[in-house]
């Protein structure tokens, strides 16, 4: 049963009373045996790879195919590789990179989005099914196929290896889901909500942001991480369209390269993956409160 | 979309809509109209530059010859006009005068099609009744939830590129896959396993993005419903079935909907996992290798991948009713 | 908020109506004309694959001091063969300027120099061409007229475990015949690169030149591979796998599958290229490190005929300095700078003399084995349709190995796909 974060206090006294009364008369708690096995085996589903990858990286490149599960022969070596920069390497510059690509990508997206949604939900246009369509039909392309057009495109115009070479793409990558996503989520808002503050004497687009916005959070922040992680991620246009100086994470990972040539330095993209998981994580504790902030803020009850 | 539960409680939310009420006044709405077009405008215009100029150019190659050799100065040149000849070498298998042998990109186009469709339903189905698991659970309010959510998100924010690197590993025939299980199994090397192995995969890495949507729709259902079935005596099951899933239905209608769209154009994982042999190979794999032999057939594959793409989405949303705005359209003259 | 969204959106449209026109305005020129590229010396740009050993960087170094006004900018691509290729497709199709020196893995050469991207070097930027070792200079010629010269090679070589065999073997069946004894010490027998990717091609590619067959003819279209030497010699392959002398995880070797086993100790024989040697005997889990020896490939009367490998250094046809570009070739692949490859990089050389210097023969033991290998090597097809060529063999090769298909079945195929390839 999904129960919210913020609950009025009442209730949660009588449902917590009912709940511990069930709870003691039946012995054990079944359900919540049931809710922590389950959880347990999400967090082992999820994190069992992650956790060889992390294994991996610590251990010493000699040993890359030790299939020991636990860490043996550990150094931070293959970390000191990822950031040496003797050999032309900066992947330091590339996380900060990265991260100006994404944070660009994730506020132009929701923006627009949040513009285009609310045209889609809330008003009346000809053609709002052609709209739909077309942003629809942007997920239908195979991206390997859009290469060489953009390639050609951006260098034209002069814009190899700028930032906005990379972030208009992932802009474009990321819009159809956070536009349907996000109209959705408006869909559902009743219309009762923005009637009563114009009632109040707010302007529709004070009402939007003030009453609607706030409701849809969930959603917003929702598309905001899965922009940020799709720019994040994003390589085959990266590799083409970005010089030296603007590559992101995922461009320098490719170059890592061994001490030989054919040689795969498989423990070193491993340390760079790990790197590179950290801030997501951290991006992700910060925000995953406002992915269920509910509705219970006083929103749809009576 | 009128959130009236099911489960027959006395006395329902007073009926919603979420349609705006008509207006008398015409100057307003003329100028409602123009807002609408106004702010679809960006989103219109980075799609139809990013991706909307590549597909009009990929159709206007696809109906030329890829360059052929010149015997003379041994160098390439423009292959001319050629009609529908590049598609009848994918959909018909003509390869010159022949159908197309065993060793060449044609020959792959039906195998790679059966190849993508495959991992589509394999992916998206399990994805999903995972995902809404995850999805549940992770709704739930106990001490550790934020870690619980972090470290679901994880397997989605590593770089697919490191991932697929990893799984390569993790599946070689001396990797710890092989290793913990005590098996002897070529992952790698004969079709069902590597199939196995794509799909482990794909699941692995992408079923935190279908629980993060479903638990977004999760938060959008209002605590009474359940509060008034339980009262009512419904199971966890009944108000699984016919409260959580009617209600969470269009955020995962979405879900669904961009994943199949994303699996459908499926590339990194494959190419890097298993290079696209054993039956892995999908339709973008074939038009990544189709680019380095001849980019106007390229083109013409790229085009017919759009085309079957867009026909499974067409499906979904007239059988499925994925499209939101004629969702609650349509439900709204129901509820009238 | 209508004021600002419209202000907002009418600056969108137009900033990107400039975008598309200018996009359609097509692949224009971007970069100096050729008519002064003949003579046309100034800065350039040398673009190559990732610097396993921090040996580009130190020799551009020296060439920049000594011509301070013709100074070269390393652009460092991927470690990957393919992002490479297609990295310097994208810019030859756009007609970069930026691009003056390229390195060319060898089975691009042909490519690239059909397609128009690369400057024949002929009357004013002829190259002598009499040090280099004969099999690199093919690699680097198409269509009769030179393109590239040749920089770094490379050769497979036989890695044995000289602990259980007292000598190498000659023939294929006479390695074949050892098998017994790594079956009694637990081990595999032989292993190369099987699993379906450029490395068969060159597996296969050895096999079939070793038994005297063909891949295509010497116009580099006609395939030529329906023959009784082909089948004898992908037939040894399919064979041996069958018989399980080829161990089942073989199908799936790449060249780092193939190291580990081997250093592992759970390999007899490795076909691998020469890197295999360094990391062999300096990985710290490597269990045959003074245990193992190096030969050439096992032929039919004489030494295999390994697949030749290497790189080429070119100049792009859309090159602004071609004058600076070619001494900066000739530079590139003198035999100073050779020498120092080889020493710093263990890069094998394409200068016959270098073969017979001791002092390089002090630091890579392997050199005069890889001498034999190189001179007896047969490059892989050096044809414009490499690309479909490579696809027909390695499908073909792969469903024979497995034994999905019979050899003789398999090598049809072959014949047919790359006939349709070349069409």
């Amino acid at each position: 049963m999904a129960s919210t974060t913020t609950v009025e206090p009442g209730r949660a006294g009588v449902g917590a009373q009912t709940a511990a009364y069930t709870r003691r008369r039946r012995g054990i708690p079944w359900s919540s045996v049931r809710s922590y096995v389950g959880i347990v085996a999400i967090v082992l589903f999820c994190l069992a790879p992650f956790y060889w990858m992390i294994v991996t990286a610590f251990r010493d490149v000699g040993y890359t195919f030790d299939n020991t599960p636990w860490p043996t022969h550990v150094t931070l070596d293959n970390f000191r590789t990822v950031f040496d920069t003797s050999l032309g390497n900066h992947f330091g510059r590339a996380l900060v990179n990265s991260v100006i690509i994404g944070v660009c990508t994730t506020i132009l997206a929701v923006m627009f989005g949040v513009f285009a949604a609310y045209a889609l939900a809330r008003l009346d246009f000809r053609g709002k099914f052609v709209v739909l369509g077309i942003v629809l039909g942007a997920s239908m392309f195979p991206g390997v196929a859009l290469l060489t057009p953009l390639f050609q495109l951006f260098t034209n115009i002069g814009w190899f290896g700028t930032y906005q070479a990379l972030i208009i793409p992932d802009i474009s990558f990321a819009l159809p889901l956070t536009v349907y996503v996000l109209t959705a989520f408006f869909s559902e808002m009743p219309w009762e909500l923005e009637q009563a503050a114009l009632v109040d004497g707010a302007t529709p687009g004070q009402a939007f942001r003030k009453v609607i916005l706030p409701l849809a959070a969930p959603g917003l922040f929702t598309t905001a991480i899965l922009a940020f992680i799709a720019a994040w991620n994003e390589f085959l246009l990266a590799s083409q369209l970005s010089s030296d100086k603007t590559q992101p994470v995922t461009v320098a990972i490719a170059s890592f390269t061994g001490s030989q040539p054919h040689q795969e330095p498989y423990t070193a993209i491993m340390a760079a993956g790990t790197i590179v998981t950290i801030p997501l994580v951290i991006l992700v504790l910060i925000l995953q409160r406002r992915i269920v902030a509910g509705l219970t803020a006083g929103g749809v009850k009576g | 979309m009128s959130a009236t539960p099911e489960a027959g409680t006395g006395e329902a939310a007073p009926e919603q809509t979420t349609t705006p009420p008509r207006r008398g006044r015409p100057e307003l709405t003329a100028a409602r109209n123009r807002l609408g077009l106004y702010l679809i405008t960006p989103t219109i215009v980075v799609l139809l530059v990013v991706i909307g100029y590549p597909v009009f150019r990929a159709v206007l190659m696809s109906f030329q010859n890829d360059a052929g050799l010149d015997p003379q100065t041994g160098l390439f040149v423009s292959g001319g006009f050629a009609g529908f000849k590049n598609y009848t070498h994918w959909l018909l298998q003509r390869c010159g005068g022949v159908s197309c042998p065993p060793g060449t990109l044609g020959s792959q186009f039906w195998p790679a099609m059966s190849a993508t469709i495959f991992f589509t339903v394999a992916s998206v189905v399990i994805e999903v009744v995972l995902g809404m698991w995850m999805a549940l659970v992770m709704s739930r309010a106990f001490k550790g939830r934020g870690l619980l959510r972090a470290s679901v998100l994880v397997p989605w924010s590593i770089p697919t590129a490191v991932t697929a690197k990893l799984w390569f590993f993790i599946f070689a025939f001396a990797g710890i896959a092989n290793s913990l299980l005590h098996t002897k199994i070529l992952w790698t090397g004969s079709q069902w396993p590597a199939r196995f192995a794509v799909v482990v995969a794909d699941v692995w890495k992408t079923t935190p993005f279908i629980a993060l949507l479903i638990l977004a729709g999760l938060q959008i259902i209002p605590e009474e419903v359940y509060e008034a079935a339980k009262v009512d005596g419904a199971t966890k099951w009944q108000r699984f079935t016919r409260i959580t899933l009617p209600l969470v239905r269009p955020a995962l209608l979405v879900a669904v909907l961009f994943r199949t769209l994303d699996v459908l154009r499926i590339f990194d994982l494959p190419y890097i996992l298993t290079g696209g042999s054993n039956g892995t190979t999908t339709l973008s794999i074939l038009v990544v290798n189709q680019i380095r032999q001849g980019f106007n057939s390229a083109a013409a594959l790229s085009t017919i991948t759009f085309v079957f793409i867009f026909l499974v989405a067409f499906v979904f949303v007239k059988v499925l009713g994925a499209n939101v705005v004629k969702t609650q359209q349509s439900q709204q003259k129901g509820a009238r | 908020m209508i004021r600002r969204t419209r202000l907002l959106a009418v600056s969108a449209v137009l900033a990107v109506g400039a975008l598309v026109m200018a996009g359609c305005g097509g692949g224009g020129s971007s970069g100096g004309g050729s008519n002064q590229g003949v003579t046309g010396r100034g800065p350039i740009t040398y673009v190559a694959g990732k610097d396993n050993n921090n040996i580009n960087r130190p020799t551009i170094n020296k060439w920049n001091a000594a011509h301070p006004d013709q100074k070269v900018t390393f652009k460092e691509q991927s470690d990957q063969a393919d992002q490479q290729h297609d990295d310097l497709v994208q810019h030859f199709q756009a007609k970069d300027a930026n691009y003056d020196v390229v390195s060319v893995d060898v089975i691009w050469t042909a490519e690239f120099a059909a397609k128009g991207w690369l400057q024949p070097l002929k009357d004013s930027f002829a190259a002598d061409t009499s040090k280099f070792l004969p099999a690199t200079v093919k690699t680097a010629t198409y269509n009769n007229t030179l393109y590239a010269l040749p920089y770094a090679s490379d050769g497979g070589l036989l890695f044995y475990r000289k602990d259980l065999v007292k000598t190498p073997p000659k023939t294929w069946d006479e390695m074949m015949g050892m098998c017994s004894i790594a079956k009694k010490n637990n081990m595999d027998c032989y292993a190369g690169q099987f699993a379906k990717y450029e490395g068969l091609t060159v597996n296969a590619a050895e096999a079939i030149n070793t038994a005297g067959g063909k891949i295509v003819g010497d116009d580099g279209k006609t395939p030529e591979v329906n023959s009784p030497e082909a089948t004898k010699g992908l037939g040894r392959l399919a064979d041996a796998y069958k018989s399980g002398n080829i161990p089942k995880q073989a199908i799936t070797y790449q060249e780092e599958q193939g190291r580990q086993s081997f250093e592992a100790g759970k390999l007899l024989f490795l076909r691998n290229w020469p890197y295999v040697f360094s990391l062999a005997t300096t990985d710290a889990s490597s269990k045959v490190k003074d245990k193992f020896g190096i030969a050439p490939l096992p032929g039919d009367s004489g030494p295999g005929a390994s697949s030749l490998g290497g790189h080429d250094a070119a100049i792009s046809a859309f090159s602004a300095h071609k004058a600076t570009a070619i001494d900066f070739l000739k530079f590139w692949t003198s035999e100073e700078t050779g020498r120092y490859f080889a020493t710093q990089g263990s890069l094998a050389p394409v200068l016959s003399s270098l073969y017979d210097d001791p002092t390089l023969i002090k630091k890579l033991p392997y050199l005069p084995t890889l001498k034999t290998s190189i001179t007896n090597a047969v490059p892989r097809p050096v044809t414009p349709f490499y690309p479909a060529v490579t696809k027909a063999v390695e499908d073909n090769a792969y469903a024979a190995m497995k034994g999905d298909k019979p050899v003789q079945q398999a090598l049809n195929d072959m014949q047919n796909a790359i006939k349709a390839a070349a069409s």
